[in-house]
């Protein structure tokens, strides 16, 4: 086998493979071959690298350079600067955002430095398409070491220990679900893997599937080793079918060499996995939900108890596990529970992947240890906030989740401490805001998602988040009226504490944590009718300081519906009632005449 | 393909395999490893600088040597070309001219694993391309 002394690793997840990076592999490849470099220089395929959103990415490995933006046409110049001569090609490179410098590698990226890698250790560095190089890293031998060396028992007893807790939402602790499963007795039990993954803008889950499936597939079976189950099904959203192709052929590969099937590695442990499809309701990721459907119920949740680990799918005791839960499970086994729970905070164990997305420089998937602070993740990871301006919160945990604000900033994040600080932990989502975000509109956009994925079987989350919704959007109209605040905190308690589910249950959340954290903005909303952020459209006012105009008519000319009036060359003014603020004669006016607040 | 029937045949599977990977492993820490930079650009490669980037790959490979070896650009010294960079965690980097494969074999061997000093040192007070920055 050649010895090769360049790696090129070329993302394929959804996020690259949408700017080509198909193409990408294949120019890079045949120029490689031109130039007679096969022997030298190897073309991987990887997993998401987490800057999707400055891909296509290439990184070039001994020296960890890092390619933003590459494009097909950058290929070949890719291969005769870097490959044959040495010399890197710095239009490609990651500029800093602070100081506008060109970063040589990754290492050296603020984006990097802070993470750590344990859910997300092989996206971005094995082929996920090639079983040998997971084997190579060591993949399987958390389970070969498992099957051969110890009993189920002492298996859960590393996992209780190690601390791990779920990553789903809940955080529910890993190894003492394992524990109540198996000890159901049943002649039949079921793991599942949750891939349903509807939190807006979570990607991790999909990102951990397309770049590393294999370690799912060995998570499952440990488990199923663990509870005493040979049947193992993952459930995931058809709308991921990059992540669905690559657990398919992971599961292929496995089968052939004997770690899916009968007699797994010559044990007398035999366990599969096969694939259901969500149509994408994000109630359905909730898990009793989540089992009705893949029976060919209605995705409704109905009442816990019974828990699935009691009574699951087809009336089984049933295992649900989240995607990176999974993900965390054969480095767990492999490196130690006391390297394991060496790292986070006392009760939030590892690591968390999260969805940084907002107002921020570096938006991305990035994995940081429990115990991070926003701040660390804001302005070193993420690089800082866009165009220089304010901070103002970090929305949380999606639709269940709330918002943290400059006095969290050194708040370290985990899951007791979120919820402490009136957010969640959730999926992971984590949306960066700046001063011109409006709360009310944040909280308002969080409900319209709840109304519409509600599944409606009980009426306090059925009625109550569309009475909420109708009332966020009297106050973003400009027609609330102070009472309306204690309207929407009595509502929402109420919700809270009637909803069947936990998505009624915690779906008034973004409202609750946005009336605590913002409340003079709330009632600046319905007592002065303006919006501080100037994002509400119907609470901007446009006037014209009569100082300033010259009385031009360019306005008049702009305005669509005829609300300012005045004689030439004398100052204008605007009909607020007529107004639908628009905007258009703001752009117009070349003397700042019009004042808009 | 076979099936993998113990963990003993996963384990000797592993030891095979990792060894393409070990690049890979290597990169992801820098830091700890030796970094040998050899210069590829016009007039190394000219003078057989990819002759000696293969040598040392494979010795550091077969002797399992905690090294990296990548590869730079100009380095100013075309007269002496091929020239490698050495730096060993914790010295300061090292630049050797004239270098050939049985040269790039004594450097691995002398000063890289026993630290001992060999002549073929550029004398410096220069800087590297990553200082420049
Ligand atoms: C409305 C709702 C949606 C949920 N969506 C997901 C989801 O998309 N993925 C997921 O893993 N868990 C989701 N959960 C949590 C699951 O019910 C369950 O707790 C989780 O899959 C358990 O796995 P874990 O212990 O590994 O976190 C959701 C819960 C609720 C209430
Ligand atoms: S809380 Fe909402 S999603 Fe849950 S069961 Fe009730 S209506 Fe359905
Ligand atoms: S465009 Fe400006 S200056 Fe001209 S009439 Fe309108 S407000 Fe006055
Ligand atoms: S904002 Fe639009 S509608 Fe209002 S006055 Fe200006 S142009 Fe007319
Ligand atoms: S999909 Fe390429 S970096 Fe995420
Ligand atoms: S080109 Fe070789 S040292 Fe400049």
């Amino acid at each position: 086998m050649a010895q090769y002394k360049m790696h090129l690793l070329v993302c394929g997840g959804t996020g690259c493979r949408a700017s080509e990076s198909e193409q990408i592999v294949e120019n890079l490849k045949s120029e490689i071959k031109n130039l007679g470099l096969e022997n030298d220089a190897q073309v991987v395929t990887t997993g998401c690298f987490g800057f999707c959103e400055k891909g296509p990415i290439v990184k070039i490995i001994p020296d960890n350079t890092f390619y933003t933006q590459v494009k097909k046409e950058d290929c070949a110049e890719i291969i005769r600067e870097h490959v044959l001569k040495g010399r890197k090609v710095s239009r490609l490179l990651y500029e800093d955002p602070e100081t506008q410098k060109h970063i040589e590698d990754s290492k050296h990226m603020g984006f990097y430095q802070k993470q750590m890698r344990i859910a997300l250790r092989n996206c971005g560095f094995i082929d996920p398409e090639n079983v040998d190089e997971y084997i190579a890293r060591d993949g399987y031998a958390a389970l070969g070491k498992i099957l051969s060396e110890m009993t189920p028992e002492e298996a859960i007893d590393i996992l209780k220990k190690s601390g791990l807790r779920g990553r789903g939402g809940g955080g529910f602790p890993t190894g003492l679900k394992w524990e109540i499963a198996s000890k159901n007795k049943a002649d039949q039990k079921y793991v599942v893997c949750n891939a349903d993954e509807g939190d807006p803008g979570a990607f991790m889950d999909r990102s951990i599937l397309e770049g590393d499936p294999h370690s799912i597939i060995e998570a499952m079976a440990i488990c199923g080793y663990c509870i005493g189950a040979s049947k193992g099904i993952v459930y995931i959203r058809a709308e991921y079918p990059l992540a669905i192709k690559r657990l398919k052929v992971a599961a292929r590969q496995a089968r052939e060499y004997g770690l899916l099937g009968e007699q797994i590695l010559g044990s007398d442990f035999s366990f599969d996995i096969e694939l259901r499809y969500g149509a994408g309701a994000f109630v359905c990721g909730e898990e009793t939900a989540l089992i009705h459907s893949m029976e060919g119920l209605r995705g409704e949740p109905t009442v816990k108890p019974p828990f699935p680990a009691e009574k699951g799918y087809l009336g089984k005791p049933t295992n649900v596990n989240n995607v990176e839960t999974f993900a965390n499970v054969p480095a767990i086994y492999l490196k130690g529970t006391e390297w394991y729970s060496s790292i986070g905070t006392e009760k939030s164990k590892g690591t968390k992947v999260f969805a940084l997305a907002g107002k921020i420089n570096n938006v991305g998937l990035i994995e940081v240890p429990m115990g991070i602070t926003l701040r660390e993740v804001i302005y070193e990871i993420g690089g800082g906030i866009k165009d220089g301006k304010k901070f103002k919160a970090v929305q949380t945990g999606g639709p269940s989740g709330g918002c943290l604000t400059e006095k969290h900033l050194d708040t370290p994040i985990d899951f007791d401490n979120l919820i402490a600080a009136g957010s969640m932990m959730g999926s992971g989502g984590m949306i960066v805001m700046d001063e011109d975000d409006c709360m009310v509109s944040v909280a308002k956009f969080y409900l319209e998602f709840t109304v519409e994925e509600s599944c409606g079987k009980c009426a306090p989350c059925r009625i109550g988040n569309k009475r909420l919704h109708e009332m966020l959007e009297k106050i973003t109209s400009g027609k609330g009226v102070p009472e309306d605040i204690e309207y929407l905190k009595n509502l929402s308690r109420v919700i809270k504490d009637t909803s069947l589910c936990g998505l009624g249950q915690t779906s008034p959340n973004p409202v609750l944590s946005t009336i605590e954290n913002f409340y003079d903005e709330y009632l600046a909303h319905v007592t002065e009718r303006i919006c501080p952020a100037g994002s509400c459209k119907a609470l901007k006012l446009y006037t014209i300081i009569a100082d300033k105009c010259t009385g031009c008519t360019a306005c008049v000319r702009a305005c669509p519906v005829d609300a300012i009036t005045g004689e030439k060359r004398q100052p204008h003014v605007i009909d607020p009632d007529k107004c639908i603020r628009c905007g258009a004669c703001y752009e117009k006016c070349k003397f700042t005449a019009i004042h808009v607040q | 393909m076979n099936k993998i029937k113990s963990l003993e045949d996963l384990r000797k599977m592993k030891q095979n395999l990792e060894h393409g990977m070990n690049i890979r492993e290597k990169s992801n820490e820098p830091e700890s490893l030796v970094q040998i930079r050899v210069a590829m650009a016009t007039c190394g490669i000219a003078s057989g600088a990819r002759t000696v980037m293969n040598t040392l790959v494979e010795k550091i490979e077969k002797e399992k040597i905690p090294a990296v070896v990548t590869q730079g650009g100009c380095m100013g010294y075309c007269y002496a070309e091929p020239t490698i960079e050495v730096r060993v965690p914790g010295k300061d980097p090292v630049v050797f001219g004239y270098v050939d494969s049985a040269k790039a074999i004594e450097i691995v061997e002398k000063y890289i694993v026993n630290g001992e000093l060999l002549d073929g040192i550029i004398p410096t007070n220069y800087k590297t391309i990553n200082d420049k920055n």
